[in-house]
């Protein structure tokens, strides 16, 4: 007996098979004298983080998630209807209206590194020939632009440009840290990332004992890449404080924030090497549940990871006494489904939680409830793989490279308008005009107008920056940030003005909806934008509007994207990018 | 507060405040006679801290914070009437304004006054401001509901599910400017979990959801709340002993309440008491 409603509409045996396939034959068992109320209520929310896979499964089956399906995965997991349908129209890659074909569905990302290689017509021209295109926002594959996802009916999901050969151009670089086994490793094989320097660190780590691993990363002064600069060895240290309960370890892989694509090329190309050093963050705060919750967008990075657990397995690397630890650990992985909001940590436990990726309030911050409630460790997979190298080289040996504030080195995608786009690896402190060189110097006019530095979420800075050095520091006391480590360049035959309004755009679409500072002042900086794009300049109280929406997003929205959602468009003004020369 | 262990001093506005550990800065400072505005806390629901009209400025945090639902903590500096904080809120209260129709949440009327809210300087030549733009929902005789109307201040979704009624018939879907209170897929609420105990009614506070009978003298011209007289009694289809408070207009009820702070109901009811008083007058 269950007190949860139902309409008439009923799953058909595909969706049936498909879901049971996706979540096996798990249903929540309601005892006829239960109710819902409390004790029932607690019960279901022990299954509902399958809530998620079980409408991926849905939505591939059909093509779109039917009535009747959502039915039947609401009352197999006990979720209510209503629920289950909020988080169903949460995401992106999930249809809730019949779309009246069955055929897979291109998506053609529409953000700035793609809009400006000429998206909109590829878009067109594909649904010109009868396919079905969807813009989407960016896919992570900002240097292959206008970059493609074909999300599969009854198929896998599929990236076009996966069947083409790695381009990588640091290649063999010998100064490489994080990315040395790109290209040079069989992302599919164990035996090939052991002989190539993997499960060292690991070993090591063992060695050592938590302890020790604790205070090397402390001291090799490690902070977050995921975008906000937090000391990872402060996070670890406050998750391996707390006990008595279980605990996790998060690999941040949503990896959505527009111009960042270097997380899946680690995940594709070098898989073991985020197994292994989650394994450490496990190890180290004694969590014995490790999750890697991966982008829906990308099918190679998913499948290669699954792979690689599979493998990592059945050597005793995962598991009870993982590597001989005397330490359970195990992964998870799970996909998400187009929501760059999901990758805000809190966000992105509610979404394997199965509710709706909307952020909660900090604190109580992740370290103590985190995951289900229960203290987490959520790091980004760049952030992680330092571990391996600190763990390896010794903090000092660490911290041998790059500035006293920003040790190390830095991932940095680079996208736009340069000859060599893609993915690099540089020591920080080295000058945006060197990074530029890096990857082939400008193409387009070749005279620089402005770059894009840390993503939608970040800033413009103009041509005189050249000479920044890339450190944490100097990109703080500039008022621009690396964030998630873009770098995207615009030459002075952009129109900068459409790469603005559909930044502005994005932040409207990708806004969770729950705060009104940033579901409604996304909307209204939006429509402010269309509007300067229509007249071609900014009058003044335009322009104390869009100050006047900054400040309340940055000051009362709950969360980041709120916080950040008119940086990228401040600073595009102040440099007169937009709205006429100020 | 029995032991200093268990009360935390602070400071608002200049003021030296005590107040019991676990108190919000809201109620503390409600202690202090320090009116904040709120709208999306309620009593007898869970914070949800999603309006932002309650911010407050503490020092040493970067953004400003959710009076509503952060707790006060010993030695902090609290700031509710800074530029900051004025600017935030009134900001707040003209993205409402400028999207939503706020011509019966009452309480907002006074803060857009307060904060000087100018909720039309968002339409531009040509351009009007987006707006929800929703047909009303009448789909049955006890209640409508006019998303126009919405701020989504999830009050209902909460009343309806974890916080009071355990149904679960409604919930957000959707994101961002697009995010609305929904059914399953937009099914009527015949058919949907409903079961009207009202309780959804009895939180909103713009008029959303609203009784039927409200809305049809609201659109009469009929509508006197001022001439309207509340009588307090008690449930009488069983054993609960639910208070209802009826209100009514020229001797005719025209809705059932309950007190929020009442000790049995929490202001929520079941169909029964909510609607249930038809026996007592013959339809119009
Ligand atoms: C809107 C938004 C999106 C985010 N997306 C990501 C992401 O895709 N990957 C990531 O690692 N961090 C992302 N973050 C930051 C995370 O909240 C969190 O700070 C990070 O995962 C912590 O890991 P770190 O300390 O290793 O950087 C995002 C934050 C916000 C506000
Ligand atoms: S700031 Fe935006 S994304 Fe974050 S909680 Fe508020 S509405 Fe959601
Ligand atoms: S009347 Fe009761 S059951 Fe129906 S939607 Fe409102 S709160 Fe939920
Ligand atoms: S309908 Fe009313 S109670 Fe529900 S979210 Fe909207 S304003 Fe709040
Ligand atoms: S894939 Fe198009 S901008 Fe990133
Ligand atoms: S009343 Fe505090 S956020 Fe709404």
């Amino acid at each position: 007996m269950t007190d949860l409603h139902f309409t008439d509409d009923r799953a058909d045996s595909t969706e049936i098979e498909a879901v049971a396939a996706a979540i096996g034959n798990e249903t929540v068992v309601v005892v006829d004298t239960e109710r819902l109320i409390r004790g029932g209520t607690e019960r279901r929310h022990q299954s509902r983080h399958l809530l998620l896979p079980a409408l991926h499964a849905l939505q591939r089956a059909k093509g779109w998630i039917t009535p009747g399906g959502l039915n039947h995965v609401a009352d197999v997991l006990q979720v209510p209807p209503a629920e289950a349908y909020g988080v169903a129209t949460f995401y992106e890659m999930f249809r809730t209206v019949d779309p009246g074909h069955s055929e897979s569905v291109t998506h053609v990302c529409v953000d700035a590194a793609c809009q400006i290689a000429g998206s909109d017509t590829l878009g067109d021209e594909l649904a010109a020939k009868g396919t079905a295109v969807h813009r989407s926002p960016c896919l992570g594959q900002c240097e292959r632009a206008p970059a493609r996802f074909v999300q599969g009916v009854g198929t896998p999901d599929e990236v076009p440009a996966d069947s083409e050969p790695l381009v990588f151009h640091q290649q063999g670089d010998p100064s490489l840290r994080l990315l040395k086994r790109i290209g040079v490793v069989d992302p599919g094989s164990l035996d090939s990332y052991r002989s190539n320097g993997g499960y060292v660190a690991l070993d090591r780590a063992i060695e050592m004992g938590a302890a020790a691993v604790l205070d090397a990363v402390a001291d090799s002064g490690l902070s977050g890449r995921g975008g906000a600069a937090f000391p990872t060895g402060v996070k670890w240290r406050a998750v391996a404080a707390e006990e008595g309960c279980p605990k996790h370890v998060v690999a941040n892989c949503d990896e959505s924030e527009p111009g960042t694509f270097k997380d899946r090329v680690v995940m594709e190309n070098d898989p073991f090497s985020i197994i292994e050093s989650l394994t450490i963050a496990g190890f180290a705060t004694s969590a014995e549940n490790g999750w890697i919750y991966i982008r829906g967008e990308y099918p190679l990075a998913a499948a290669r990871l699954e792979a690689a657990i599979d493998q990592a397995r059945n050597a005793g690397l995962l598991g009870p006494d993982a590597a001989g630890s005397g330490h359970t650990f195990d992964i998870e992985i799970r996909r998400g489904a187009g929501a760059y909001i999901c990758g805000e940590e809190t966000a992105l436990f509610a979404s394997i939680e199965g509710f709706r990726g909307e952020p909660r309030s900090k604190p109580p911050f992740p370290t103590t409830h985190g995951l289900f409630g229960q203290p987490t460790a959520i790091n980004n997979p760049e952030t992680l793989l330092n571990v391996l190298d600190i763990v390896a080289l010794g903090a000092d040996e660490y911290r041998s490279r790059g500035t006293e504030k920003s040790p190390g080195t830095k991932l940095l995608c680079l996208s736009g308008r340069v000859a060599n786009p893609g993915l690099y690896e540089v020591e920080f402190g080295t000058s945006l005009g060197q990074v530029l060189e890096l990857a082939g110097g400008l193409t387009g006019s070749s005279e620089l107008r402005a770059v894009l530095l840390g993503g939608a979420a970040g800033s413009f800075v103009g041509p005189e920056s050249l000479g920044l050095p890339l450190t944490l520091e100097d990109t703080r006391n500039l008022g621009t940030t690396l964030g998630s480590g873009v770098v995207m360049a615009f030459t002075t035959d952009v129109d900068m003005t459409p790469v603005l309004i559909r930044i502005a755009e994005f932040f409207r679409n990708e806004s969770c909806g729950q705060c009104v500072p940033c579901r409604i002042g996304t909307q209204r900086q939006h429509e402010t934008l269309v509007q300067v794009g229509r007249i071609g300049s900014i009058t003044a109280d335009r322009r104390q509007l869009v100050d006047d929406m900054a400040r309340a997003m940055a000051d009362a929205s709950i969360c980041g994207l709120g916080h950040t959602a008119s940086s990228a468009v401040s600073s595009a003004l102040a440099l007169g990018l937009i709205g006429g020369t100020t | 507060m029995t032991s200093s262990q268990t009360s935390v001093s602070l400071s608002i506005d200049g003021n030296q405040v005590q107040v019991p550990e676990g108190t919000t800065i809201h109620k503390a400072c409600e202690s202090a006679e320090i009116n904040t505005p709120t709208l999306c806390w309620a009593e007898n629901l869970t914070p949800v801290n999603v309006c932002r009209v309650c911010v407050v400025e503490v020092e040493g945090n970067r953004t400003l914070v959710p009076s509503c639902a952060r707790p006060a903590e010993e030695g902090m500096v609290v700031h509710t009437d800074s530029e900051r904080v004025r600017h935030s809120r009134r900001m707040v209260l003209e993205f409402l304004g400028s999207g939503v129709d706020l011509d019966q949440a009452t309480p907002l009327h006074e803060w857009i006054v307060r904060y000087d809210a100018d909720i039309t300087r968002y339409d531009q030549p040509e351009l009007p401001a987006a707006v929800i733009d929703e047909p009303i929902k009448i789909q049955d005789d006890l209640y409508i509901r006019d998303y126009n109307r919405c701020v989504l201040c999830y009050k209902c979704v909460e009343a309806c599910g974890d916080d009071a009624q355990h149904t679960f018939a409604i919930a957000v879907a959707g994101r961002g400017f697009d995010a609305r209170i929904s059914t399953e897929y937009d099914v009527e609420l015949p058919e949907s979990a409903c079961v009207y105990c009202g309780n959804c009614i009895g939180v909103c506070p713009t008029g959303a959801i609203q009784f039927k009978t409200e809305f049809d003298l609201r659109l009469a011209g009929d509508w006197r709340p001022d001439q309207q007289e509340i009588t307090r009694t008690v449930c009488s289809y069983c054993g609960v002993g639910c208070n209802l408070e009826i209100h009514t207009q020229d001797g005719r009820i025209v809705k059932a309440t309950s007190p929020a702070d009442h000790s049995v109901t929490s202001g929520h009811l079941c169909v029964k008491g909510r609607f249930g008083w038809t026996y007592v007058q013959p339809s119009t």
